[in-house]
């Protein structure tokens, strides 16, 4: 029955996540259309319907798969296809220890709503996206081209300087909850502060939020952070790629998206918390309250995590849709100068904010 | 070094180019690479040669015409205005008001569009992908203009010797001052994007810097020669086609790198419609061609048109010998010239800066290469 259970969570997540992968292909084009005053993908059609372009996703993976798949001469085989997978992989993987629900009484089991209840959640997740790397970092050895040889220097480089960081970050908010279990995290942020201020870690380090956040979207490879890619200047990682492997570091560069997004909303979003929102209901802080059933509850929460995830998506297409690309200096300089630095400073700020609280209460 | 240890580095070499995404064009260019530091960088160029200037030593005055179309074909109307004018002078053909000023508001027409691409593509090369679209929005409009009045939209074959082949059509004249009425807006748009953006700044500012005397050593003209500070455009100097009768300012840039170069295309663009307004609120009424010889035969001689481009100096120099056909017909190209600082200006910067320097040179292969 556990066994089941963990099944079906995996199919679930597995689902959500390519399921937000195939809506984001379409939000990207359609949100980018729109900022940019043209109509965007709306040609596609099953059986003459159009559904606003919702099926160019599935034309395109059609596309990809027919496609021929190529391998440069001088190529390493092995390596040039292993890649992406590496890449893709180590993305999905990643989304084992996200919560995306609370724990719950389901036919007389207690059910975590997390395929693995891991108690060093955090860490595992960096490790994940750490191995990423290697995905790409191939791609362009493997390659025999001297771009995408450039461009998977320039991603190593990019993951090294933006990965410390990343940590660096949450140790500020390790020593907040005290836990690396990400259901813990969550089930904290669920607290209240001077009685109505949901304890999210947004409040708890602002400063963290957004050194993350920058550091997040640097890992997904997105502008302004799309140096290796920078298909402008070097075409990217991927140049001699074609077809659904090329499709596959195509969907990485989504479901990357997906996983900054899902770790910014349990880290410092409050996960799957809805303010105010108990296990048996709404309990307001000026007392009223509106008791709802279990099912209800599960919902709701499930769907705030969607929905913080969805905004969250929505804004990094925002950010890359307005602004230019750094150049590859400017960008390690920004790392290592400022943000690491600052996320330095902000796990000292914490921490006599924190003996200062022992010690005078 | 004889002995090889294991961490030896050697200069990698890429060819960017012919097919590159931003290398505007044809261009080749072999970078040297120390890392991503270039370390040399030689242009090799002759992908679009069609040889444009030995065509016309076979042809006659008027059927050279539609070739010069087809050398920048970003600013085709600019460059036929540039050998009409030519011609013309070397005839002493009169030319009937009216089209003289229609021809000045097309050019500038003109000016505004190849801007448009210069900045659209520019920025794309430096990752702001909307202002490309914005961008191609404004020149679609432009563009729609010259299919109204030529009849085509990148290949115009725009003057005919003595003036216009039609004149307006009707609705024109409203069409235009449609344009201009919202164009200014348009230019705030882009700035809006780009100007105070810290991550254009970053990538745009101290990038590519020519000093002035740099700059006057190698010959350039236009938005390369005036951001260093040299105050020269031709249109102020040498007025030709009726230029003098109207207000503009010359824009000027102090540092000479890629963002003052950002500026003063900008602000060209503003200075275009600022005459393109004169010209609409006084258009005299008349004829739009003038009398021109069927075939023409200029007597012997050298003669030299220059015209401001929006590139910079486009000249032609022609020899006639006294026969319908011009005996040597040699173009001076601005972005030909302005390419060969690309060398010097790429040594010691990044890949990155590489397609930035390319975009602020604003080079068009067709004219490169001929």
């Amino acid at each position: 029955m556990s066994t089941l259970i963990v099944l079906a969570k995996v199919f679930f997540i597995f689902n959500v996540v390519m399921g937000f992968v195939y809506l984001l292909t379409w939000l990207e084009r359609k949100q980018s259309a729109v900022m940019q005053d043209r109509i965007g993908a709306n040609r596609a059609s099953i059986l003459g319907v159009r559904a606003l372009g919702l099926f160019h996703p599935i034309a395109d993976a059609l596309k990809m798969l027919t496609k021929e798949d190529f391998i440069p001469n001088r190529g390493n085989r092995l390596v040039h296809t292993l890649a992406p997978i590496i890449a893709l992989f180590f993305a999905l993987v990643s989304f084992a220890v996200i919560p995306f629900g609370g724990v719950y009484e389901l036919g007389g089991h207690t059910v975590s709503l997390q395929i693995l209840d891991l108690n060093i959640g955090l860490l595992y997740v960096l490790a994940a996206m750490s191995m990423g790397i290697y995905g790409f970092v191939l791609a362009g050895w493997s390659s025999a081209n001297n771009y995408a040889l450039l461009g998977g220097l320039r991603a190593s480089s990019q993951m090294i300087a933006y990965e410390i960081t990343l940590g660096a970050t949450l140790i500020g908010l390790l020593m907040v909850f005290g836990t690396l279990h990400l259901q813990e995290m969550v089930l904290q942020q669920g607290e209240l502060l001077l009685g109505w201020i949901p304890r999210w870690g947004i409040i708890l380090q602002p400063l963290g939020f957004i050194l993350f956040t920058t550091a997040a979207l640097a890992e997904t490879k997105r502008v302004p952070f799309d140096i290796p890619e920078g298909e402008s200047e070097i075409i990217g990682y991927f140049v001699e790629y074609s077809g659904m492997k090329f499709g596959m570091f195509y969907t990485t560069d989504f479901v990357e998206t997906v996983l900054a997004a899902s770790l910014v909303t349990t880290l410092f979003l409050g996960g799957w918390q809805v303010p105010w929102l108990a296990s048996g209901g709404f309990e307001f802080p000026w007392g009223a309250a509106w008791p709802l059933s279990q099912a209800v509850v599960l919902l709701l929460q499930v769907g705030a995590f969607l929905f913080k995830v969805s905004v969250l998506c929505f804004i990094f297409m925002l950010i890359r849709w307005t602004l230019p690309r750094f150049r590859w200096d400017q960008l390690l300089r920004l790392g290592w100068t400022m943000v690491l630095p600052l996320s330095i400073l902000n796990i000292l700020v914490t921490g006599v904010v924190l003996l200062w609280l022992e010690t005078s209460w | 070094m004889d002995r090889q240890t294991i961490l030896d580095t050697k200069e990698l070499e890429i060819n960017m180019g012919p097919q590159h995404p931003s290398t505007h064009g044809v261009l080749r260019v072999r970078l040297k690479l120390d890392g991503e530091r270039v370390v040399d960088a030689e242009s090799i160029i002759g992908y679009l040669h069609r040889g444009v200037e030995k065509i016309a030593e076979n042809r006659n005055y008027i059927k050279c015409v539609p070739y010069f179309d087809r050398t920048d074909y970003i600013a085709a109307v600019s460059n036929v205005y540039g050998y009409v004018l030519g011609v013309e002078k070397m005839l002493g053909i009169e030319v009937p008001e009216r089209a003289r000023r229609i021809r000045i508001m097309m050019t500038e027409f003109n000016r505004i569009a190849s801007h448009l691409l210069w900045l659209a593509t520019h920025a794309i090369d430096i990752g702001a992908m909307t202002v490309f679209l914005y961008c191609f929005r404004e020149r679609e409009e432009v563009l729609k203009l010259f299919e109204a009045i030529f009849g085509a939209r990148l290949t115009t074959h725009a003057f005919r010797l003595g003036g216009l082949w039609l004149d307006m059509p009707p609705g024109f004249d409203a069409a235009c001052r449609k344009f201009i009425d919202e164009f200014p807006a348009r230019v705030d748009e882009y700035e809006q994007l780009l100007t105070r953006n810290r991550i254009w700044l970053e990538r745009t500012q101290g990038v590519g810097v020519i000093s002035a005397e740099e700059a006057i050593d190698w010959g350039l003209s236009g938005p390369p020669l005036r951001g260093s500070g040299v105050d020269h455009d031709i249109r102020k100097l040498r007025p030709y086609g009726g230029y003098e009768q109207f207000q503009f300012d010359v824009p000027m840039g102090k540092n000479g790198d890629t963002y003052d170069r950002y500026l003063i295309r900008l602000e060209e663009m503003r200075q275009s419609r600022r005459i393109i307004a004169q010209i609409l609120d006084d258009l005299p009424d008349g004829p739009v061609r003038g009398r021109a010889p069927k075939i023409p035969k200029p007597p012997v001689g050298e003669y030299y048109s220059a015209i401001e481009s929006p590139r910079g100096e486009l000249g032609y120099y022609i020899v006639s010998d006294g026969s319908p056909q011009p005996f040597r017909l040699r173009i001076r190209p601005p972005t030909f010239i302005s390419l060969q600082a690309l060398r010097r200006l790429v040594r010691g910067h990044l890949v990155a800066d590489v397609v930035a320097i390319i975009g602020t040179l604003d080079i068009v292969l067709g004219e490169i290469d001929r």
